[in-house]
């Protein structure tokens, strides 16, 4: 949002635009969770703002990523992943993932491959302070064996052997949800997937958000209220932050994008051609929209309401 | 195979006949969306569907989802919680069936959606996802693939869901729906239940890259009913799943 400049904000505010809460807050090296509700609320602006500010060796987090990974990879941003799943829902393989694993362009990467439930085990001890979690998942498969962060335990109490999945620890977390106040605190509902574990086992949080609204519209409903704001460094109000993603409530998936992105990526000069277009070529995501067109925001833009029920909190 | 019918609806089709009445699934992606839509519409009224996502859903989606994330999959449902929780649902063993796919499947069921081996080299795919979770804890799974000889290898060269192998706790592959017909793998090894109308023997034995017990008196798939042909057609009016081909992972 263009107001939004970091320079208008109040001293001690959090309030950002995305390029301030990108450079203040994702350094080169940096391991970057996101893309954590898995297909929706993917925070696309943000992917693209970091891919425009050129971070380096980055190591990127997440369950399954649909393009966003791929995207970044293809960029040359980041020196290794560990997901469960790196690709393009919609179309299959990422094929900038393939080429950076296969022939390491445009940069060799490494991989640490996991499950959706051992990357939110590692999370999720994370967040609980906990060097590890046990369980059962994995065990049989290859994803567990020789894995860095992977091993197995027996039951101090006697039972069946299990693997214990070692905390992984974020630097940064980016989140994109529905609304949050200036503090952070953010509303978000629909799918979790892993949001709430990354955030909470973040060293900093960034959240984008499709409107920043009052604290007392956040205290009116302290259930929906996944993201404490005291574990937020950044609010971004970014309406459209997540296209081609979904957010619900606000924006319908896009479909054709990821089907159109998996087709120009499957040659290095395409991929090229397409960050230049809709990276390089954008500096922000009002432009972005713009870029999409008025019709393309009229058709996913949600207009229907499908209101929750009011839940009464009197005393 | 015939004009009433796409081999992805017949697939659709078995995948939904798997499913339970009263069954908590884990639905995963793609044909089984339509599976478990199709089995709640006819004979399983009251199974729960799971969602890594976090959803947990009794009715259908309202409206054609693309993915499991998409809003229609959201409104409606039962409770949309986060990832852990559904897989610890899935860990404690309250999850009866899992639907699970693959670039490439062994004889003891093992799935490999890592790392294939290509015409010039090692060609990287997504990986996991959830498969390999579903594959260790689920009550049991059915697998859905394409099948080709490539795809169907003696040994897989990496396995991200694992199949049957000894001193397994719970669960393991038990129904494999593949384009040609049903097989049984319960007992580590593939036995056909029914092959798909106008499949032969041969076909499928050509097509295995490794020995398959096709007994003299095999069925034939019994193929979509009417109502059940109507029923995916309006819960995936484009085809988008039933017509394009069967995608790996």
């Amino acid at each position: 949002m263009p107001g939004a400049q970091s320079s208008s904000a109040k001293p001690n505010s959090k309030r950002r635009s995305l390029t301030d809460a990108i450079a203040e807050n994702v350094f080169d090296g940096d391991a970057v969770a996101l893309g954590l509700a898995l297909e929706s609320g993917i925070p696309f602006a943000a992917v693209h703002e970091i891919i425009r500010q050129k971070r380096k060796d980055l190591t990127l987090v997440g369950p399954i990523s649909d393009m966003a990974f791929d995207q970044m990879l293809g960029a040359g941003v980041a020196a290794r992943v560990v997901a469960a799943w790196v690709g393009n829902v919609a179309g299959g393989s990422g094929y900038a993932f393939r080429r950076a694993v296969e022939n390491g362009v445009p940069r060799p990467i490494e991989v640490e491959d996991h499950s959706n439930f051992t990357i939110g085990l590692a999370l999720k001890a994370a967040a609980m302070g906990l060097p590890f979690l046990p369980t059962f998942t994995g065990i049989g498969g290859d994803i567990v064996k020789a894995h860095q962060g992977i091993r197995p335990i027996e039951d101090p109490f006697g039972g069946p052997p299990l693997l214990a999945v070692a905390a992984f620890q974020p630097d940064v977390t980016i989140v994109h949800v529905q609304r949050a106040d200036e503090d952070g605190n953010a509303h978000l509902w629909g799918n979790l997937g892993l949001t709430v574990e990354a955030v909470y086992g973040a060293r900093r949080t960034i959240i984008t958000c499709e409107e920043i609204v009052s604290r007392e519209v956040i205290r009116s409903d302290p259930n929906r209220t996944a993201i404490p704001g005291f574990l937020v460094s950044a609010v971004v109000e970014e309406p459209g932050g997540a296209l081609p993603a979904s957010v619900q409530g606000y924006w319908r998936r896009d479909f054709m994008p990821f089907l159109d992105y998996h087709r120009t990526s499957r040659t290095p000069a395409g991929l090229r051609d397409w960050l230049q277009e809709w990276v390089y070529d954008v500096p922000d995501r009002a432009t972005y929209l713009q870029k999409l067109g008025e019709e393309a925001l009229l058709r996913l833009r949600v207009r229907d309401q499908r209101l929750a029920a009011p839940a009464n909190f009197a005393p | 195979m015939n004009d009433l019918y796409t081999p992805r609806e017949l697939m659709v089709v078995a995948a939904a006949r798997e499913i339970r009445d009263r069954e908590v699934v884990f639905v995963g992606m793609r044909l089984p969306l339509l599976g478990f839509a199709l089995a709640k519409a006819t004979h399983a009224p009251e199974a729960i569907g799971l969602f890594e996502n976090g959803v947990i859903r009794d009715r259908p989606a309202e409206a054609f989802i693309y993915t499991m994330g998409d809003p229609p999959n959201i409104v409606g449902a039962v409770a949309c919680l986060g990832l852990l929780d559904v897989m610890s649902l899935l860990q404690q063993g309250r999850v009866g069936l899992g639907f699970l796919g693959g670039a490439e499947i062994d004889r003891l069921g093992n799935l490999n959606t890592t790392s294939a081996v290509g015409e010039t080299g090692p060609v990287r795919l997504p990986g996991s996802g959830g498969a390999g979770d579903i594959a260790s804890l689920a009550g049991r799974t059915v697998l859905i693939m394409e099948h080709e000889p490539r795809r169907f290898r003696r040994k897989v060269s990496y396995i991200t869901s694992p199949g049957n192998y000894g001193g397994r706790r719970r669960g393991g592959p038990a129904t494999l729906i593949t384009t040609l017909g049903v097989f049984d793998l319960r007992h580590g090894g593939f036995t056909a239940t029914s092959l798909h109308p106008g499949v032969s023997p041969e076909e499928v034995r050509r097509s295995t890259g490794f020995p398959v017990d096709i007994p003299a008196e095999v069925a034939t798939t019994i193929p979509p009913s009417p109502d059940e042909l109507a029923y995916i057609r309006r819960a995936d009016p484009d085809g988008f799943w039933t017509r394009a081909a069967v995608k790996a992972g």
